[in-house]
């Protein structure tokens, strides 16, 4: 599997999404991403690439696309 | 007088900090307040949905400060119930934000910048009791039209304790963590406002980068969380947020796990504040216990002793009372707190006192011998998910009304739902997410063969409840 499509697999199994709905995805646009689910999406994340997110990362991972210049700064190329 | 009564004598101070920055203070929070209970021609019932900006407060206040009758809904209420309620309860008026797009007809009384109040067309054929402050509900993840009703007298008695035990000042400024409409919540927003405090509002969550931007630019003093605040506070490694303004937290709203009992108080130790864990529910207007600071290493798990001017007591099966200490029975609670009872309909609102003081908790408690109680379980069968009381035998019944075979056990924060025909998971759990409010993460349902039952037919709890590990 890619790294793209572990990324995709994190948001589909935390959040109960569909892969077509991942662009533009934004924290609390659907009702699965709230605070419950923002830490299952983050503790899913820190597994499947072994990473540990910092406080400020965590707070400001607020979409998809701003989730993916985040894993950049863990060396994860997606 | 009320506290909402007299709060003129804090005109010049910061009631209400907005998220963009801007307050207002008590004299411009209260001629709002006081603009909105003007439009009410007569005393009666009020919807108000809630959340947590400025108009909202300034609602709750003028309803308060002119005898209306409000009852208190969250945002999410889904507009089933929200249907339901209204055919229940007939109000007359409604108070909502204007965003909310509520297909309901009447005449605009008011009109400010986020919310509006709507006359309504109902007639108010019953009474409302002479005491009734205000209606807060039970299980809102439900679905269930049960209130709460809450004196003057439950308001003001609980506002003084939990404003003597927890200290607070007219320094403090606690910045919002919770709904306006949860009874914890609400308590933070009138014990502040009864010492002249600020309050900071937001609805942004912890895990957003602009509720600490909003703390840090703001100096918050104080906020409070349910359990699953201090699992997010953990994750976040608060032990390294700097955050100098911080005087002290709260916890309520479910059992905090032992360990991160222990573990906060002494990341609060380190960080040179205090953490108090209390104890409540709405039906004793909010809180019933703390424990104080000092004993929160000593005493962790504990909840504490019972509020200034409550008395807590354990009764056993036949209700009489334990003297001896580690025994279980069923915590009571006495106290002015204690609200005048349920409404399950609008004839229900004329009922006066029906509790008398003492409330029958539904959880079971036992005492140490210095005379700290614990909380060891529950009398009835719900479950707290993330902060909200879930009930299982309703949400049993409302899925056997569907026609699902099933039955409810699990934990706090983790409700499992057995169903015994695995093709029907998918439906269940969409007919939850469509008829509840019950966090969607808090959930799940499983397929089990069998429900175990008794010879008489009731499900064997117990045994289902050792599937529960297996998942």
């Amino acid at each position: 599997m890619t790294n793209l499509e572990k990324y995709n697999e994190a948001f589909i199994n935390s959040l109960g999404v569909e892969e077509q709905q991942l662009q533009g995805l934004t924290y609390q646009s659907v009702d699965t991403w709230d605070s419950v689910g923002h830490m299952q999406l983050i503790a899913t994340l820190e597994d499947a690439f072994d990473i540990m997110f910092d406080t400020d990362d965590i707070i400001d991972f607020s979409s998809y696309e701003k989730g993916k210049e985040y894993m950049a700064k863990y060396d994860v190329e997606l | 007088m009320a506290f909402w009564d007299i709060l003129e004598q804090y005109n010049i101070n910061t009631a209400l900090v907005m998220e963009n920055g801007n307050s207002l203070s008590y004299k411009e929070l209260l001629d709002i307040s006081d603009k909105i209970g003007l439009c009410f021609e007569r005393r009666c019932l009020v919807f108000s949905i809630c959340s947590n900006c400025a108009e909202s407060v300034a609602g709750y206040l003028g309803f308060l400060r002119h005898r209306i009758v409000p009852l208190l809904l969250p945002e999410q209420t889904t507009s089933e119930l929200l249907e339901r309620l209204l055919q229940t309860y007939r109000p007359s008026y409604i108070f909502f934000p204007k965003k909310h797009d509520l297909s309901i007809c009447g005449n605009i009384v008011w009109s400010g910048e986020s919310y509006i109040l709507l006359k309504l067309n109902f007639q108010q054929d019953y009474k409302l009791a002479d005491e009734l402050a205000v209606l807060l509900t039970t299980s809102g993840s439900t679905g269930s039209p049960k209130l709460v009703r809450q004196s003057v007298k439950n308001i003001e008695a609980n506002t003084g304790s939990i404003v003597e035990y927890l200290h607070i000042t007219e320094k403090d400024r606690a910045i919002t963590t919770l709904p306006m409409s949860y009874t914890y919540g609400l308590s933070i927003i009138q014990t502040h406002l009864a010492q002249g405090a600020a309050i900071i509002l937001t609805e942004a969550s912890l895990l957003e980068k602009r509720f600490w931007n909003l703390f840090k630019e703001q100096c918050a003093t104080t906020f409070g969380g349910v359990p699953y605040t201090y699992e997010i506070l953990k994750k976040l490694n608060f032990k390294r947020m700097e955050l100098p303004s911080l005087r002290y937290i709260t916890q309520a709203g479910g059992k905090l796990s032992k360990e991160l009992s222990k573990e906060f108080s002494e990341i609060c130790k380190y960080k040179g504040i205090e953490m108090i864990v209390m104890y409540g529910q709405t039906e004793a207007t909010a809180r019933m216990s703390y424990l104080p600071w000092k004993f929160a290493q000593s005493k962790a798990g504990s909840i504490g002793i019972a509020v200034p001017n409550g008395h807590f007591w354990l009764a056993d099966e036949n209700g009489k009372a334990i003297e001896e200490p580690e025994m279980t029975g069923e915590l009571i609670y006495c106290g002015e707190n204690v609200t005048l009872g349920y409404a399950q309909n609008c004839a229900d609102l004329a009922k006066e006192d029906e509790n008398h003081g003492e409330l029958q908790t539904g959880d079971m408690a036992k005492r140490d011998a210095d005379g700290f109680y614990y909380i060891v379980g529950r009398k009835k069968r719900f479950l707290k998910i993330f902060g909200n009381r879930v009930n299982m035998d309703e949400v049993e019944n409302m899925l056997k009304q569907e026609g699902f075979d099933c039955a409810c056990t699990g934990v706090d924060d983790q409700m499992n739902i057995y169903v015994t025909d695995a093709t029907l998971l998918e439906k269940v759990a969409t007919f939850i997410r469509d008829h509840t409010s019950i966090n969607r993460n808090g959930f799940k349902v499983c397929f089990i063969e069998k429900i175990p039952r008794n010879e008489a037919g009731k499900i064997i709890y117990s045994r289902l409840k050792l599937y529960d590990e297996n998942d």
